[in-house]
């Protein structure tokens, strides 16, 4: 009698472990052959649910499964494994414009040329529709970008007498000015965990760190005059104590931002909006400018973050997720709907940038200031032309690691970015890639 | 189902053999077959899951460690290329270095504090027993992902209450989480977390001390003091041992700590903090996943080493005293 309990208890556990089996693969069903077609999307912004109800109202024949695999790297880690895998990728996904040679290079992308999106060019920001194009191919349609510029305290430049920098020796006299009037307060925070701010201020100096070429070569130049110039120059402020180097997007940030002791942050055009909701006891005293300039009378500004829909080679249904990826990012109704509450996602349509609603919203966080109006002008001075490594994580945490560490420790940055240099173009090489230049 | 009902189990059936009508000769064979195939009945669970989740994953993962991927080129076998790089990685070494560090100042304060938590609490002499002993075991139910961020929170500048503290006392708090200061402040925090759960160890250890020792320590004029330190911590020697090698593996494999304060103190931590934190950015960061595994293996063999090291040492001296 015992015995056949425990029988009956084994049975019944590998009738459930098989049931669970089952029910854990029932989400591949083969696909129909009438019938809507279900496109898998994987992407982290949220409340995406009117724009998707459009789409599937539009478009009867495809419906959209929305999933959020997380924020950023957490999301970049799934994707990797699932195409490492050879199965478990969505159709479409969220990648970061940094990202997509990342994927592209391990051949995880369609080539959305072949789906007529080459027809879409003209319709976004050549900055934006630049960083989506490479070998040949286009790997990813825009959906909001970050053009950068400075957020400053209105009421910290007015009590010390600062002037709103346009050129970057301003910046530094003005630093200077304040540093002497209070040690307290910091010009502005350069974060030594995002190597997106970074790199974004490398970029406007004129650096071009990485040169793809013809897929298996590639110049690498990360401590090039650009990015050396720029270095030296935040080097000095640091090593002065002119300026802060907190993480950012911490607990202490966030305080230091609604507190004032940062008197302007380097930010892009997601920006604006992220502070007003991260920073409420502070409202009134923002106000926005574009980015100092290293040659006065010019108007060059650089891209921090923003994000593509691209569309995996696993997807069994590349046409259709092509389809919705570009709907999404270019129907001007979509994208009046990403720009608009709750999501504001800064477009990189040309058309959506330039509506007179956009234009028009004067945030009383900022003094009443049309800030949007203000980004969209930026947005067109970025220059275009810039590469990303096949390998950017890597070359981030690289920066984290030699870049960072110069920065909390008031070290070389100068000495670290060469350091960066050797070590990237090290992982280069193992990777079987040919490195030329550097 | 635990020993007590196998046992009785076994009896039941002994004593009903002999009024089974069926009672042949080879019957008592049959029984003691079955008897011999028990054990491995009872484990085959343990063991189905053991081989499916620890022994094949590890041998994927020394297979993987003698491969490489490359962007270019796919997955080509290196035979032990990655060791022989893996040995020479100043990375690796730093990590190796600081949890080494780790493991001889923080080891040793942990296990006084869990052996003198344990014999106060042994020694009958404290009122309100069980609300101390499930006070100091409470850090340790505390998820150390918890845990580590709520520390994290508390040595935090400019928002902690440590330093609300210090202020108000019109002093100026040191930077628990910069780069001097990282190691001891993470040494704090698995201090806080793990003294009690060996504290438990310790003291289950010494409810098996027979009372009569008490009695006799105290007819030859030992004091509670030294009959603490004479008799009851040379009798729970083994459990002590026992912590120190759960220590020894917990420090070299520190990870959740250290992962946990990067959000906070990316500079510091870095990507090879430890070197279970250098092996998990090098598989999912750097992509370099087999390079990973022969990390993670070198790791093992270090973990290994310091075990067996300390095992010897451990029988070499009770050899050497009986």
């Amino acid at each position: 009698m015992p015995r056949q309990t425990w029988r009956m208890w084994a049975l019944a556990l590998a009738g459930a472990a098989l049931t669970a089996g089952a029910a854990a693969c029932g989400g591949s069903a083969a696909p129909a052959h009438s019938g809507p077609v279900t496109v898998t999307f994987w992407t982290w912004v949220p409340h995406l649910g009117k724009e998707v109800a459009l789409f599937e109202k539009t478009h009867p024949g495809i419906k959209v499964n929305v999933v959020d695999p997380g924020q950023g790297a957490v999301a970049y880690q799934k994707l990797q494994t699932a195409i490492k895998a050879g199965k478990g990728a969505p159709d479409a996904a969220q990648i970061e414009y940094q990202m997509l040679p990342t994927f592209e290079v391990t051949h995880g992308l369609v080539n959305l040329a072949k789906y007529g999106a080459g027809k879409l060019r003209s319709a976004f920001v050549p900055s934006a529709w630049d960083q989506v194009v490479s070998q040949g191919g286009i790997w990813g349609i825009p959906q909001d970008t970050g053009p950068m510029g400075v957020l400053y305290r209105k009421d910290i430049f007015q009590r010390y007498k600062l002037s709103v920098p346009t050129t970057w020796a301003q910046f530094a006299a003005d630093a200077a000015k304040l540093h002497r009037a209070n040690p307290g307060i910091t010009m502005t925070d350069l974060a030594p965990n995002d190597p997106g701010q970074l790199n974004g201020l490398f970029w406007q100096a004129g650096s071009r760190p990485f040169r793809m070429q013809g897929g298996t070569s590639i110049a690498v130049s990360v401590n090039d005059p650009g990015a050396t110039r720029a270095a030296a120059y935040w080097q000095k402020l640091d090593q002065q104590g002119q300026i802060s180097t907190d993480p950012d997007f911490t607990p202490q940030w966030y305080s230091s931002m609604a507190k004032g002791r940062y008197a302007t942050w380097i930010t892009a055009a997601w920006g604006p909006l992220f502070l007003s909701g991260a920073a409420k006891s502070s409202a009134g005293e923002w106000r926005a400018a574009p980015l100092p300039q290293w040659t006065a009378g010019q108007d060059v500004s650089a891209d921090w973050g923003g994000s593509t829909t691209a569309v995996t080679t696993q997807s069994k249904h590349p046409q259709q997720a092509a389809e919705f990826a570009m709907w999404l990012n270019s129907n001007p109704q979509a994208v009046r709907m990403l720009a608009a509450p709750p999501l504001f996602l800064f477009p990189s349509l040309k058309s959506a940038l330039g509506t007179a609603s956009f234009h028009n919203s004067a945030p009383s966080f900022y003094g009443g200031q049309h800030v949007n109006a203000l980004f969209s002008q930026i947005a067109q001075t970025v220059p275009a032309g810039f590469e990303w490594s096949p390998f950017q994580a890597y070359v981030y945490s690289q920066y984290t690691s030699t870049i960072g560490k110069a920065m909390t420790g008031k070290g070389s940055w100068v000495g670290a970015l060469a350091a960066a240099q050797q070590s990237i173009t090290g992982y280069a090489k193992s990777q079987g890639l040919t490195v030329t230049g550097g | 189902m635990n020993i007590l009902t196998m046992t009785r189990q076994a009896a039941t059936a002994r004593s009903r053999a002999p009024l089974r009508r069926d009672g042949g000769r080879s019957h008592p064979r049959r029984a003691a077959r079955r008897a011999k195939a028990a054990p491995y009945l009872f484990l085959a669970p343990f063991l189905c899951v053991f081989a499916a989740f620890i022994v094949a994953p590890l041998g994927y993962a020394l297979y993987l460690s003698l491969l490489r991927t490359e962007l270019i080129g796919g997955q080509v076998f290196v035979g032990i290329a990655n060791y022989t790089q893996a040995i020479r990685d100043s990375a690796f070494y730093a990590g190796l270095g600081r949890v080494a560090l780790f493991f001889v100042i923080q080891v040793p304060a942990m296990l006084v504090l869990a052996i003198v938590f344990a014999l106060i609490l042994d020694s009958g002499t404290l009122r309100l027993r069980r609300l101390f002993r499930l006070g100091f075991f409470v850090p340790y139910a505390v998820p150390s992902v918890v845990g580590a961020l709520i520390w994290g929170y508390l040595y935090g500048r400019q928002f902690g209450p440590i330093d609300q503290l210090t202020s108000a006392l019109g002093l100026h708090q040191p930077d628990l989480l910069s780069s001097g200061i990282m190691l001891p402040s993470l040494a704090n925090v698995v201090t806080w977390e793990y003294t009690g759960y060996n504290m438990i160890i310790i003291f289950a250890a010494l409810q098996a001390v027979p009372a009569e020792l008490r009695d006799a320590a105290a007819v030859d004029g030992a004091g509670p003091v030294r009959f603490a330190l004479r008799v009851k911590v040379p009798l729970v020697r083994p459990a002590i041992v026992l912590t120190t090698i759960f220590s020894i593996i917990g420090s070299l494999q520190l990870f959740t700590e250290p992962q946990i304060m990067f959000s906070i103190a990316p500079s510091v931590i870095g990507n090879n903090y430890t070197p279970n934190l250098y092996a998990y950015n090098l598989s999912f960061t750097n992509q370099q996943y087999e390079y990973s595994a022969a990390i993670s293996f070198l790791l093992g063999a270090v973990i290994f080493a310091g075990s067996y090291l300390f095992m010897w040492r451990v029988n070499r001296r009770a050899r050497s005293a009986s």
